[in-house]
């Protein structure tokens, strides 16, 4: 089997490789539809501590040291946790649409 | 050379250039891993001893080293088997060909580290193949020859290789070790097409929807049903090159016009054979019938014995409570759908190490030879005192 | 098949010395088992050792009841294990002791068709300074004793066995195997 027949679409077993293989990153997965709730920052409140960027579960807050962190909604599922984590509360979580 | 069950397991995994080894100590395997390591931290065998905390980690460490190209090796007995059932069931799934040494031993309570299949048994439902040994000598080339049909693409399972605790793992008998050159010769390296690679990543093993599960367990089934003529021809192959034959899936001694079969496996069966030669010299016409691959289940040389005999006992070397003993269930299952059926009667003997000595096995024989249908044919332990006449 | 049971402590090397009695037969082309009582062994308990010799391959595994030989390796286990049970009609007691066979033959328990030797192993192993004064290793000394009490073993094919399996001073067990070998007493 390739590495491309791996992306394939499998009909019968026979398809199959010999045990579940994932031939892609896990980036590719976009979970940010799952959100109901997306985070917005004030960007005065923030302090680039970078506590939101070490808690999110799903590396969905990018930063660079000392910059404005951003988050990445493709992947964002929503869970809030960097908006309870935030010392400055600068986080907050917005229902999808508004 | 002369050497125990558990050096000869070592040097197994030696000429075999087993490459991640990692295992927990646990009588009375401790000396398989002791005479490894001398040999890697000598130089003598290239492979990375892993340490770890438990069987559980032992297992965990060799299925990742096995998914990254390696051959991978490991021993352990009753508790600590136990302790990896988790692993060993995703080793199977994982389609890992790893090798495992098990030193047979009893499971507590009551503490005992005496021979005893109940721990390998336990392992049935895991997806390994199991061989169970009855020598030294079979216990280094079981491992070669597992590791041969393991690798092969069309099997890529685990195996299981059974010693009995202390009749062969502490036991010296002459065994010869073959050259490496001779075992390169005929074991080719370990090289999977997908593995663990930064070069070329993957993942393994990820959730799969019930639309797909049973596919992949589909593949397993086919392999192992595979794997049945693979252990046929991986040991005629092993005997072309190394001249040594072990019997097959299950090994016939005098039961071509045997009155009655006894069934066993592992050690018990080495003892018995000098039993058999007795009664014959006596004109008692019985023979002894020894699994030796007992996963995947050797049902057609089972119907085979089935067409020898009139009578066939099962000597179970262990017990799991709720039915008949482990073997004879499957060997009664295996001769369901035959017309003509021989009596098949179940013993359960050696539990814990009970010593099966000729005189036990002659009475167990003489029993056989007397039964008659029905009732006698009931489930029978050998050697309870206070019960049954022991 | 010659059947020889080995009672030693633990630390003393009376399984070695059973592995070693099988490898020396091995060298003669004979079929052989050798292996330890299968117990929880502690330096200083009594332990069992065992030794199957036979010209055909040794099938049966199961345990030694009735030997042929005994080695007693400490003379001190005479008060903790009843070292002639299940002796054969006929065998053989070989005994580390420095007595003369006469005055042990009463309190062994032996019937009379069965036999007894002796060799001061202790003497003889510290002689050659093997182990220690304490403990001395003795089991060299009891196999050359032994090889010229049974017959069961030539003394070069025990030599060569001891010289590949004892972990220092090669030629000092040797020479002690020999020098047993040599002065072992027959009643």
């Amino acid at each position: 089997m390739t590495k491309e027949e791996l992306k394939g679409v499998y009909k019968t077993y026979r398809d199959l490789p010999l045990t579940p293989i994932t031939s892609v990153n896990s980036a590719a997965n976009r979970t940010g539809f799952w959100k109901t709730f997306k985070p917005v920052m004030d960007a005065e409140k923030c302090i680039k501590c970078g506590i939101c960027w070490k808690f999110c579960p799903d590396v969905a807050v990018k930063m660079k040291p000392g910059e404005l962190p951003s988050f990445d909604l493709e992947h964002c599922k929503g869970c809030g946790i960097c908006a309870h984590e935030c010392p400055k509360k600068a986080i907050t979580m917005v229902m999808e649409g508004e | 050379m002369v050497m125990t069950g558990n050096y000869a397991s070592a040097y197994g995994a030696k000429v075999c250039r087993a490459e991640v080894i990692s295992a927990y100590p646990i009588t009375p395997q401790t000396s398989i891993v002791e005479k490894i390591a001398t040999l890697v931290s000598s130089g003598e065998m290239k492979a990375q001893f892993v340490k770890v905390e438990s069987e559980h980690s032992a297992m965990a460490a060799l299925i990742s080293a096995s998914m990254t190209g390696a051959r991978t090796y490991t021993a352990t007995s009753s508790h600590g088997l136990l302790l990896m059932h988790e692993l060993l069931i995703w080793a199977a799934g994982a389609r890992t060909p790893i090798v495992m040494s098990n030193v047979c031993r009893a499971n507590g309570p009551p503490w005992s580290v005496w021979a005893d299949h109940h721990d390998a048994i336990a392992q049935r439902d895991t997806g390994w193949m199991q061989v169970f040994c009855e020598g030294n000598q079979e216990v280094l080339d079981s491992i070669i020859m597992a590791y041969k049909l393991g690798e092969n693409p069309n099997i890529r399972l685990p195996t299981m290789i059974n010693e009995d605790a202390f009749i062969l793992s502490h036991t010296v008998e002459p065994v010869d070790v073959p050259e490496m050159e001779d075992v390169d010769d005929f074991l080719p390296p370990y090289n999977p097409r997908f593995k663990l690679d930064v070069d070329e990543p993957y993942g393994f093993g990820s959730l799969v929807m019930p639309e797909m599960y049973m596919e992949f367990r589909f593949k397993i089934n086919e392999a192992m049903e595979a794997a049945r003529q693979g252990w046929r021809d991986v040991e005629k192959d092993f005997e072309k090159k190394f001249g040594r034959n072990h019997g097959g899936m299950v090994e016939f001694y005098q039961c071509e016009d045997a009155d009655a079969v006894l069934i066993m496996a592992g050690s018990i069966a080495s003892t018995a054979k000098d039993v058999v030669d007795k009664l014959r010299s006596e004109g008692k016409k019985v023979g002894l019938a020894r699994i030796r691959i007992f996963r995947p289940f050797p049902v057609e040389e089972i119907r085979k014995l089935a067409g020898m005999t009139n009578i066939l006992a099962m000597c179970d070397h262990s017990y799991t409570f709720g039915h008949w003993g482990p073997m004879a269930q499957e060997v009664r299952g295996a001769l369901y759908d035959l017309a003509d059926k021989p009596l098949l009667k179940n013993y359960i003997v050696g539990l814990g190490g009970k010593d099966m000595t000729p005189e036990v096995i002659e009475k167990i024989y003489l029993k056989t030879l007397a039964l008659k249908d029905g009732l006698d044919a009931d489930i029978e332990w050998i050697g309870v005192k206070g019960h049954g006449g022991w | 098949m010659i059947e020889v049971r080995f009672h030693g402590r633990g630390g003393q090397g009376a399984v070695i010395a059973s592995n070693i009695l099988a490898e020396a037969a091995f060298i003669e082309g004979k079929e052989v088992s050798a292996f330890p009582f299968f117990g929880v062994e502690r330096r200083g308990a009594p332990v069992t050792a065992y030794t199957r010799i036979a010209d055909t391959k040794i099938r049966n595994k199961s345990g030694i009841y009735a030997p042929d030989f005994v080695v007693v390796m400490d003379p001190s286990l005479l008060n903790a294990v009843n070292i002639v049970e299940g002796l054969k009609p006929g065998g053989l007691v070989l005994l580390n002791t420095k007595l003369e066979p006469e005055k042990l033959r009463a309190n062994l328990g032996l019937s009379p068709d069965q036999r007894l030797a002796t060799i001061p192993a202790t003497d003889i192993a510290i002689k050659h300074r093997l182990g220690s004064k304490s403990a001395p290793i003795v089991n060299s000394s009891v196999l050359g004793a032994f090889a010229r009490v049974s017959g069961v073993v030539g003394l070069e094919p025990l030599i060569k066995a001891v010289k590949k399996n004892v972990p220092i001073k090669i030629d000092e067990n040797a020479a002690a195997a020999r020098e047993a070998y040599e002065s072992v007493v027959i009643l």
